[in-house]
């Protein structure tokens, strides 16, 4: 009940969450669908033209990446709460920063960390150019774990409310800013040639950052929400 | 004064429509930040009088030492 | 000290109090800023640069200030309020964002308006504006939240633990805008070394911003006032109030 348990049972709940996730495939295709449909309406807005989409692409592929990620953090805890497992997992002896981690992990798995696997065919088709390709995967993979953290504030805030659509997206975006400027910059950087380590640095450190602090305020917010 | 004039004040070489168009908004701004704490604190301290003469009046109770 | 620190807590206490810091920091306040409106519209000398639409400098920097100080005045009121559970600091906490709202707005309102005669465009995307329109989303998204909630203590304490989230964030939103946009005016007031502005135009603004403190100051306790009523409207000492209030 103890000794074993607190590293084993993180493991455990992480892999509730994905077999979770798994079990409804939709759930985890949503955000990828959502990425080229959204990718697919640019060239309509913009025109055709290669050139003006190249120039576009880093921050058009970071904003739908952003927004992915906002959508499908709303959910994060809606499930859990509705069936009432998420107030067992704070009536549980184990620490719920750390539950909390958990959780923004798996929303990562199930969507981050896909959106960067799959980016570089989004890039080719919005005509990135093929040497900035590694740089988006790469500040996505870093970049939608900070999302994903903040995006689990939104959610625990907000889990509690009725209509908490729009809510979050308020909550949440102005937090992101830092994330997409430096993403967007490691992209274009590459394109020009500058060397991209120090944005993935810069990223890498609020990521460190987003890990110590984030579970901390997601914690709060679940307490609040479930005393509500 | 620096203006020579209300005329040349107001008009401020051009600037004037700009300058006193921010001065008045903020100035509205601030007139609405201080009434609408004060008309809400009347509104409830009303209220709360009205509350208390039904509480009182109704009855028609005079031992009413509470 | 610490009696202090729980007269602080004690609502009749509060509202007595601010009831007797209004009546004299309401009036000086006002006063300040017609004198500080009336010294920077009319009886300084125009920017040699600018002209006279610099004017605008009195109202656009001791709003972005007061918006910004604001901010942390919400977020240390919600860290108190979640650590101690103190209820006034959550009340002041609760008044903060409307205010902090209101002067940012008015801030990037003033400053399109600055814009327009200056450099010819009511908005620019440059590092402080864009940093001001960040800062006014995080004040809506406190206030949009507080609303949302129906249990209104609920609703304190996640607005608490969102402005301290927005705290950490605020100075890496600030900075990483910066560096995005780093094409910026520098900063025109320095306190140590020289000032970059003339000392005939640094009194009236120095007077101005020290006026909307003191602005800051009057709406959040008039805010408080009106709350703590609400709040406090079933107790014995606000009835004891109501009795004893000559219809004023």
């Amino acid at each position: 009940m103890n000794a074993p348990g607190t590293a084993g049972f993180f493991l455990r709940l992480l892999r509730r969450q994905l077999v979770l996730a798994l079990r409804r495939p939709i759930e985890i295709i949503n955000p990828l669908l959502f990425f080229a449909i959204v990718m697919a309406l640019f060239p309509l807005g913009l025109g055709p033209a290669p050139d003006t989409l190249a120039a576009f692409a880093p921050g058009v592929l970071w904003i739908i990446a952003l927004l992915a990620c906002l959508l499908t953090s709303e959910s994060v805890f809606r499930g859990d709460f509705e069936d009432g497992s998420l107030e067992q997992l704070l009536l549980s002896p184990q620490p719920l920063y750390f539950s909390a981690l958990t959780y923004s992990t798996a929303h990562w798995l199930t969507t981050g960390l896909l959106l960067a696997l799959v980016s570089p065919v989004f890039a080719l088709m919005l005509n990135l150019p093929a040497s900035a390709i590694p740089a988006l995967a790469a500040s996505l993979f870093l970049g939608t774990g900070i999302l994903s953290l903040i995006g689990c504030i939104g959610a625990a805030l907000t889990v509690g409310l009725k209509r908490g659509g729009m809510l979050i997206s308020l909550l949440v975006l102005p937090l992101y800013v830092p994330v997409l400027i430096f993403g967007s910059a490691a992209v274009r950087g590459a394109v020009e040639g500058i060397p991209v380590a120090p944005y993935l640095a810069i990223l890498g450190a609020m990521l460190s950052l987003g890990i110590a602090l984030a579970p901390l305020a997601v914690a709060a917010g679940l307490r609040i929400s479930l005393d509500a | 004064m620096y203006f020579d004039s209300l005329q040349a004040a107001l008009y401020m070489d051009g600037h004037g429509a700009f300058v006193w168009a921010a001065y008045a908004i903020t100035f509205i701004v601030i007139g609405l930040l201080l009434l609408t704490p004060e008309r809400r604190r009347r509104r409830i301290l009303r209220e709360l009088e009205g509350e208390a003469r039904r509480a009182t009046g109704a009855p028609q109770s005079p031992a009413e030492g509470a | 000290m610490w009696s202090f620190f729980h007269k602080l807590g004690s609502p009749p206490w509060l509202y007595a109090i601010s009831g007797s810091i209004l009546r004299w920091l309401l009036p000086i306040t006002l006063l300040a800023l017609f004198v500080g409106a009336a010294w920077g519209l009319l009886f300084t000398a125009p920017d040699f640069r600018q002209g006279n639409s610099y004017r605008i400098i009195y109202i656009h920097v001791p709003t972005s200030v007061v918006s910004l100080a604001a901010y942390y005045i919400m977020a240390i009121a919600g860290a108190i309020s979640l650590i101690w559970r103190m209820k006034m600091a959550d009340v002041a906490m609760r008044a903060t964002a409307p205010i902090g709202a209101a002067l940012t707005f008015t801030a990037l309102l003033t400053g399109g308006i600055w814009g327009e005669p200056t450099w010819g465009t009511w908005w620019v995307w440059d590092g402080r504006t864009t940093s001001m329109l960040v800062l006014l989303f995080l004040y809506l998204g406190v206030v949009a939240l507080y609303e949302a909630y129906d249990n209104k203590e609920a609703a304190s304490k996640a607005c608490a633990v969102l402005s301290l989230v927005g705290t950490v964030n605020i100075p890496i939103i600030y900075k990483s805008v910066d560096w995005w946009y780093s094409l910026h005016q520098p900063a025109s007031i320095k306190f140590t070394g020289e000032s970059a502005i003339d000392s005939s135009m640094l009194y009236p603004l120095l007077l101005m911003i020290c006026a909307f403190y003191a602005l800051f100051t009057c709406c959040l306790l008039m805010n408080m006032r009106a709350e703590i009523l609400q709040r406090e409207s079933r107790t014995g000492w606000v009835r004891k109030l109501v009795a004893s209030k000559g219809d004023s």
